[in-house]
């Protein structure tokens, strides 16, 4: 008898592990802008065994494509991770229509390599657009390493300014740039940037943002020899290490983003060469976008 | 795991000895070898239907003949899994198609797929006594195909004997042929198997690598259907050593783990342009076509659909890439091979196929260069001629270049298929595994055991690069073995 109820109490403890491997379940959803949504994702094995700078791949529909997105945050206890999508193409539209109780359909991850973190000193993270939500991690993870950290955010506009109050926890100093000067002090990322260079030393820099963004933010610290990281989102099929197109080019040598990355010293990579290859299926994208415009 | 008393126990079973008597050897030698109905190449290259049609019953049975049901079937030596051939040939003979079905299942997992895309020719065929004769060796590549599509088409489909459970949990990692292979032979044993799959499909390879036209999907589904219903659990979505570690599946209760997590990273030629848009690895050009369905307007996957693609390299990957862009509408489909046609890895069914389908072969030359337009899309292939030196290591005749032979032709697509390294996620993330310079797996040859003793490996994470069949005799062999270990802790 206590025999079998041993037993039982396994085949539960093994059915639930076996569940939790592929439920997906979106438990929240909120909007920091019009385009710019935010999910909280039933995820428990990925919240309890992601780092700062994981990703996850995502697939929304059998037919659908799989698309890798960093993990903005995770919750242990609750067993969920969150994700911060920008609307754009066919393959986050389709994401950004799911609702509570949705399921996605294919999840999975934590890949590539963490963050390295270490108490550096003092360090700026650079970031635009959505590319502050997976920096809220690394910014968490520095200053409890012992860093001072300066968050640089910057947006086009006042509304796509993101996780300001998530970000001023964790960083002794928020700078806010935009564009247009509609909040904020008035002018692109690197300005921010270089305004905390000129006033005090900087041991490191992390950036992650659109990669034109990334790539002048490097150009900058280049000349000022400030080592510097940059998360790379490149195009991925399987997100595993096994077609080779997230390839870049770094220090002249090709590395994959998704099992060498997602980071790199952002002095190294080919910038240009990966703005190039982004682009690379930007016609069959805008084709697939109309028909999906055209059929709803 | 039949032994040499068993076979012979067998042979001598009444049915098998009239058999025999029924037909004079040199009758059976002198049928010629059957030949596979395939379909017309002008078609097959505009759509993805499966080239090989598959023998009639009146076709296998007259094939099964030929075969003289020999004393010491060296056929059997020549097969990775040792699957019991004479038995099931005879069968074929005598009609029982659902009996040589089951005959296969003793021993391997994936009848209908090895019927498909083993290379019988290198290997139980290869062997047959007719070559012995300098005759056609009878086809048993074709008869194990269709046994084991006669059995799903009846609808009969029979489930291998299962040991009653011993409540023993084993994780496999990967559920390519060496994952599936395995798990079926322990799950026939009684174990309580849990196959973990990194991709959202279950199958690996013969999911995303292998083209619909030489092995369609649903024959994969239904051998899957089979261990499934043996009690194998599938679990996709899943990275051991990423979302779940070995540590947790210890926790779990799992008593030993199977690798069998494949090729990894493709390899590219480090020339200039290989980075170009329109470049790309064959793996990822077959994943988004065959695991994304790319070509198909309902996938929200893209694929470039080029009108003029190069395929560089001349093995089986490579003649599957080039197949598949021909049917997505190129005009010009070549293969680029640095060796001549005799060097070929490919299979050469594979080659004649390709042929009949209009695939150019440009041996001899190698790509130096790629050049691109001004968005980095690539337009042009700088080749290299090349010429036939002294035997290398491999005993291939190596290629040296032809000085100031060079040609440049016009692509809009090339597809790099120069072979892959193992997967890195398992040996990165368990500590202690020993690892080979090239970073496949180190086992014990005779039973696919790790360092880590309750870590077995097999198929490419332990070869690095080799064939369906053989990473499902690895499968095999480190099911034996695991079992032996297992059974030897107990004591």
């Amino acid at each position: 008898m206590l025999i079998k109820s041993i037993h039982n109490i396994f085949v539960n403890l093994h059915a639930k592990f076996l569940k939790s491997c592929s439920m997906n379940k979106i438990v929240g959803k909120e909007y920091f802008s019009e385009n710019v949504i935010k999910f909280e994702v039933e995820a428990p094995l990925i919240a309890k065994s992601r780092k700062a700078g994981h990703f996850v791949m995502v697939k929304v529909g059998a037919k659908g494509e799989r698309i890798p997105l960093t993990i903005a945050d995770a919750d242990i206890s609750k067993g969920t991770i969150t994700l911060v999508i920008q609307r754009m193409g066919v393959s986050s539209t389709k994401l950004a229509q799911l609702n509570v109780g949705d399921e996605i359909t294919d999840l999975v991850g934590p890949l590539g390599k963490a963050t390295h973190i270490e108490n550096f000193g003092t360090v700026v993270c650079a970031c635009g657009g959505v590319g502050t939500a997976p920096m809220m991690p690394i910014v968490a993870a520095l200053k409890k390493a012992g860093n001072k950290v300066i968050t640089v955010l910057a947006a086009r506009t006042k509304e796509l300014i993101i996780l300001e109050e998530q970000m001023k926890q964790y960083s002794d100093e928020v700078i806010v740039m935009t564009d247009d000067g509609s909040y904020g002090t008035k002018g692109l990322v690197t300005n921010g940037v270089e305004s905390v260079i000129n006033r005090e030393k900087v041991d490191l820099c992390v950036t992650i943002g659109p990669a034109v963004m990334m790539k002048f933010v490097s150009m900058l610290t280049k000349k000022y020899e400030i080592p510097t990281v940059a998360s790379l989102n490149t195009i991925m099929v399987d997100g595993t290490g096994m077609c080779g197109a997230c390839r870049v080019s770094v220090g002249g040598k090709v590395k994959f983003v998704c099992v060498d990355g997602p980071e790199f010293d952002a002095h190294q990579v080919d910038f240009d060469e990966m703005l190039m290859r982004l682009g690379g299926y930007r016609d069959i994208e805008r084709e697939d976008m109309e028909r999906m415009q055209c059929k709803s | 795991m039949q032994n040499m008393l068993n076979l012979a126990e067998e042979r001598a079973q009444e049915w098998r000895a009239e058999l025999r008597a029924s037909m004079k050897a040199k009758e059976r030698t002198d049928l010629p070898r059957v030949h596979m109905p395939e379909l017309d190449a002008e078609i097959r290259s505009r759509n993805n239907a499966e080239v090989n049609q598959g023998l009639t019953p009146e076709m296998a049975m007259l094939e099964a003949k030929r075969c003289l049901d020999c004393a010491n079937p060296t056929c059997m030596d020549g097969c990775p899994v040792s699957i019991y051939i004479p038995k099931f040939v005879k069968q074929i003979e005598v009609g029982d198609f659902l009996g040589a079905a089951k005959t296969l299942k003793e021993t391997s997992a994936l009848p209908a797929v090895c019927g498909r895309v083993c290379p019988q020719e290198k290997q139980c065929e290869a062997v047959c006594i007719h070559t012995k004769m300098k005759k056609e060796a009878v086809a048993i590549g074709h008869l194990e195909r269709f046994a084991a599509d006669y059995e799903r088409e009846s609808g009969n489909i029979s489930v291998p004997e299962v040991a009653a459970p011993n409540g023993i949990k084993i994780a496999v990692v990967g559920s390519g042929p060496a994952g599936l292979s395995f798990a079926g032979d322990m799950a026939k044993m009684g174990y309580d198997i849990t196959v973990f799959e990194a991709l959202h499909e279950i199958g690996g390879v013969l999911k995303y690598g292998i083209p619909e036209f030489r092995l369609p999907n649903v024959i994969v589904d239904v051998e899957i259907e089979n261990l499934r219903s043996m009690g194998v659990k599938f679990l996709n979505n899943c990275i051991v050593g990423k979302t779940i570690t070995i540590d947790d599946l210890k926790e779990e209760g799992f008593q030993a783990i199977f690798v069998g997590s494949g090729a990894g990273l493709p390899r590219f030629m480090s020339i200039k342009g290989e980075n170009l848009v329109g470049v790309m690895s064959s793996n990822e050009y077959l994943t988004r076509v065959n695991l994304m369905d790319a070509a198909n307007p309902d996938s929200d996957t893209p694929v470039f659909k080029g009108k003029h693609v190069a395929v560089i390299g001349g093995g089986n990957t490579a003649m599957d890439s080039v197949r598949t862009a021909r049917r997505l509408g190129a005009e010009r489909s070549m293969i680029v091979y640095r060796r001549s046609e005799e060097e070929m890895p490919a299979r050469l069914e594979e080659v004649k196929h390709a042929k009949e389908e209009g695939i150019e072969f440009m041996t001899l030359h190698n790509p130096i260069e790629f050049i691109g337009n001004a968005q980095g899309r690539v337009t042009h292939m700088v080749l290299q001629e090349m010429e036939l030196g002294e035997p290398d290591a491999s005993g291939r005749r190596s290629p040296v270049e032809k000085p100031g032979f060079t040609e440049t032709i016009e692509v809009d697509e090339v597809i790099i298929s120069v072979g892959v390294s193992p997967n890195p996620l398992i040996p990165h993330s368990v500590e202690g595994l020993q690892i080979s310079k090239w970073g496949t797996i180190l086992v014990n040859d005779e039973t696919m055991q790790t360092d880590i003793p309750m870590i077995f490996a097999g198929g490419d994470i332990v070869r690095g690069g080799a064939t369906v069949i053989l990473a499902m005799g690895d499968g095999r062999k480190a099911a034996a073995a695991m079992d032996r270990w297992i059974q030897s802790n107990k004591k």
